[in-house]
């Protein structure tokens, strides 16, 4: 028997874990329906009916969970993933439109297949995210503010490109809008990700493809590599202490590169596997795109697990469907209040995980005494 | 002459809310709280500011006082922006929880939270809070008569003025005193620096961050609402990334309040010819390169990155930052 089975059930760190997770969700969405009859009481049962049941309400929104879950899981798993090397990752979302920038550019002006799209926005995520992980390890610059900073070059770069080629737009398709990249049906069909063995359990939903297949196989992906390889304990133990990991001869500098490169190499495939579904065009945008951002709150809620994130990135785009159903008594903005109520607990969630510790032992201290 | 008035009246009214928020940041960070959270506290500060402008323009106090109704507005925005940033405070400071995790939590709530408010209380998709047009300084303002045509003195003190300025340059001033002329402040910097120390000598860490903080939150609320009235668009629930544009302005101002007063000129510089850069002859011109002020406002985070390999040896960030204070490690 190994270890981890000699303790108790409900003291195991993964189980607290998942309770605290779901103690969060809990206190966030309480926190959204109180919000919701502060404003409207008359509407609000109906509003969060709409946000807790949309999503399974018919098969087309559940394929519209399955589409927007896929990114975000990717994002989470590579926020997870530095947060497991001890990096916070907030550039997510600056990997994320370079990824769907190398995506689309290798979909529409080199005409080429998905899965080599992919692999492009695979390298523009990984591009992105070495700069955070150089100045960290070489200028000692806090990633955090690297991150932020490569956030808006990325974004205003992206826009500065695509406004300078013509094929890339809807206009050089066709269309009239050039304010956006041209839809994959008129431009190149076969950088459209297929919809395999999900066609015909969704029949002709729009949303569904095997997006959500290819980012399940990446999540089990970063869990081997973070727990039966020599590389993710390496990484780990950088996270853990740098110094201590410096001494038992781990190259520290490298491993910090390495596990930004990796990390933004995930939310590139987030950023490509979003746009390659072909329901949506790229924007140029004047703010950031969220995405990345909602990255946080996946990771957070699965405690960085890579496995965990298959499960909290699909409740955060539940809700998501959920609150554009809201929509027109309630601004779908609400899910993000919820959301950010989850992350705020989950900022102080070892706090949170002694408190059920604690309550879980107590009890059982207590039943004990009784006996 | 007058494109030269019209950019020097440009730059300032940008690098108002640069500068407030940024020394906001500088006050939260030197009591050791990292406070990444500046983008949402300006945005709840202009939020809250919007409606009270909203509100004295219905009820006819505006039109008839506009300034000390703007005058209410900015102390509404300070006061929204430290209750926000309470909540800052009491996830860092008394939980010891994740400074970083915290404020990316407010980031994501303030925009939503003002997104909803809008909604709730202009009514369904009217997202854009509209400034009323007496907030702005003219000549009326003093009495002085209207002047025929554009003048360069004319269009460099009233083209773009609002009471957000010369109230921006008293509170730089005070805070310039407040951080190194007075004991609270020594006391602040102390706590972000060894706060170890800073208690062994009596001083009170978790007080002394909770007005970090505090400063910081009136600080990015007043800054939120200079933001607004600059773009004079109205408010859209967002502050345009500029939350983060302090961020870089500290940094490059080495946390130290004339050197931040000075990055925020440069920045709001760049942001100026990015928004002018088709009229600027002097500029240089990328024929045939669309959108190119996509690219103006790329190199303020550009400069501060190559800045960053340059001064990262010799940071003068504080020590302490972003380290929850714990009595018992003492």
């Amino acid at each position: 028997m190994s270890k981890q089975n000699k303790q108790p059930l409900l003291q195991r760190p993964a189980v607290v874990g998942v309770l605290a997770s779901l103690l969060f969700i809990v206190i966030g969405l309480v926190l959204g329906f109180v919000l919701l009859v502060l404003l409207n009481p008359g509407e609000s049962v109906n509003g969060m009916r709409a946000m807790l049941t949309t999503g399974f309400s018919s098969m087309d929104k559940l394929g519209k969970v399955l589409y927007q879950s896929a990114p975000l899981m990717m994002c989470g798993l590579s926020v997870g993933f530095a947060f497991k090397t001890g990096l916070f990752n907030i550039g997510a979302s600056g990997q994320y439109t370079m990824g769907a920038f190398f995506s689309l550019l290798c979909a529409i002006q080199f005409q080429l297949p998905w899965f080599v799209c992919l692999l492009a926005g695979a390298v523009g995520g990984a591009i992105w995210g070495i700069f955070p992980g150089l100045f960290k390890a070489y200028f000692n610059v806090n990633e955090v503010i690297t991150a932020i900073m490569f956030n808006w070059i990325g974004m205003y770069l992206v826009n500065l490109l695509l406004a300078n080629m013509p094929m890339m737009l809807a206009s050089g398709w066709g269309a009239s809008n050039s304010d956006r990249t041209a839809a994959l049906s008129a431009a190149n069909p076969g950088a459209i990700l297929p919809k395999g063995p999900l066609a015909g359990l969704f029949g002709n939903s729009s949303w569904i493809n095997i997006s959500i297949i290819i980012t399940i196989l990446f999540a089990i992906l970063v869990w081997v590599i973070l727990q039966k390889t020599t590389f993710g304990y390496e990484l780990k133990a950088c996270g853990l202490s740098r110094d201590a990991a410096q001494y038992a001869g781990i190259n520290s500098k490298r491993n910090i590169v390495l596990s930004m490169v990796i990390s933004g190499a995930l939310s590139g495939i987030g950023g490509g596997i979003y746009y390659l579904a072909g329901t949506g065009q790229y924007v140029l945008e004047k703010s950031i795109l969220s995405m990345g951002f909602n990255g946080i709150p996946v990771a957070l809620l699965a405690s960085s697990n890579p496995i965990g994130t298959i499960f909290s990135a699909l409740f955060i785009s539940y809700i998501q469907v959920g609150g554009a159903a809201m929509q027109p008594a309630f601004s779908s903005e609400t899910i993000d209040i919820v959301i950010a109520v989850i992350i705020y607990l989950a900022a102080f969630a070892l706090l949170m995980r002694g408190v059920i510790a604690k309550l879980v032992s107590g009890r059982k201290e207590k039943g004990g005494a009784a006996k | 002459m007058m494109i030269a008035a019209n950019i020097i009246s440009m730059t300032i009214l940008f690098a108002v809310p640069l500068l407030l928020v940024a020394m906001g940041g500088m006050f939260s960070e030197h009591s050791g709280v990292i406070n990444i959270a500046l983008e949402g506290m300006m945005i709840i500060g202009a939020l809250f500011a919007c409606f009270t402008l909203q509100a004295f323009d219905k009820n006819g106090f505006g039109p008839a006082h506009p300034q000390l109704a703007m005058f209410i507005a900015i102390l509404v925005a300070g006061g929204t922006g430290m209750i926000f940033s309470l909540l800052l405070g009491f996830a860092a400071i008394n939980l010891k929880a994740d400074q970083t995790i915290g404020g990316t939590a407010l980031n994501q709530f303030a925009p939503a939270f003002a997104v909803v408010m809008t909604w709730a209380i202009q009514g369904q998709g009217l997202t854009t809070i509209f400034i009323p047009n007496w907030v702005r300084i003219t000549r009326e303002t003093f009495g002085l008569a209207p002047v025929d045509g554009p003048s360069f003195w004319n269009n460099l003190v009233f083209k773009y003025f609002y009471l957000t300025t010369p109230v921006a340059i008293v509170l730089f001033i005070v805070a310039y005193i407040v951080m190194y002329k007075t004991r609270f402040g020594l006391r602040l910097r102390a706590c972000g620096e060894h706060p170890q120390a800073a208690d062994s000598v009596g001083i009170n860490v978790y007080k002394m961050r909770y007005a970090g903080v505090l400063i910081s939150g009136f600080l990015g609320g007043v800054g939120g609402l200079a933001y607004t009235v600059a773009v004079g668009s109205g408010f859209n629930s967002d502050v345009g990334g500029y939350g983060f544009l302090a961020l870089a302005v500290m940094i490059f101002g080495n946390w130290k309040p004339l050197p931040i007063l000075a990055a925020s000129l440069f920045f709001a510089l760049f942001k100026v010819i990015a928004a002018l850069n088709s009229t600027l002859t002097f500029l240089p011109k990328f024929e045939g390169v669309k959108e190119i002020s996509n690219f103006y406002q790329m190199l303020p985070y550009i400069v501060t990155m190559i800045v960053l390999i340059f001064t990262s040896k010799n940071s003068q960030a504080p020590k302490a930052e972003g380290i929850p204070y714990d009595k018992g490690s003492r």
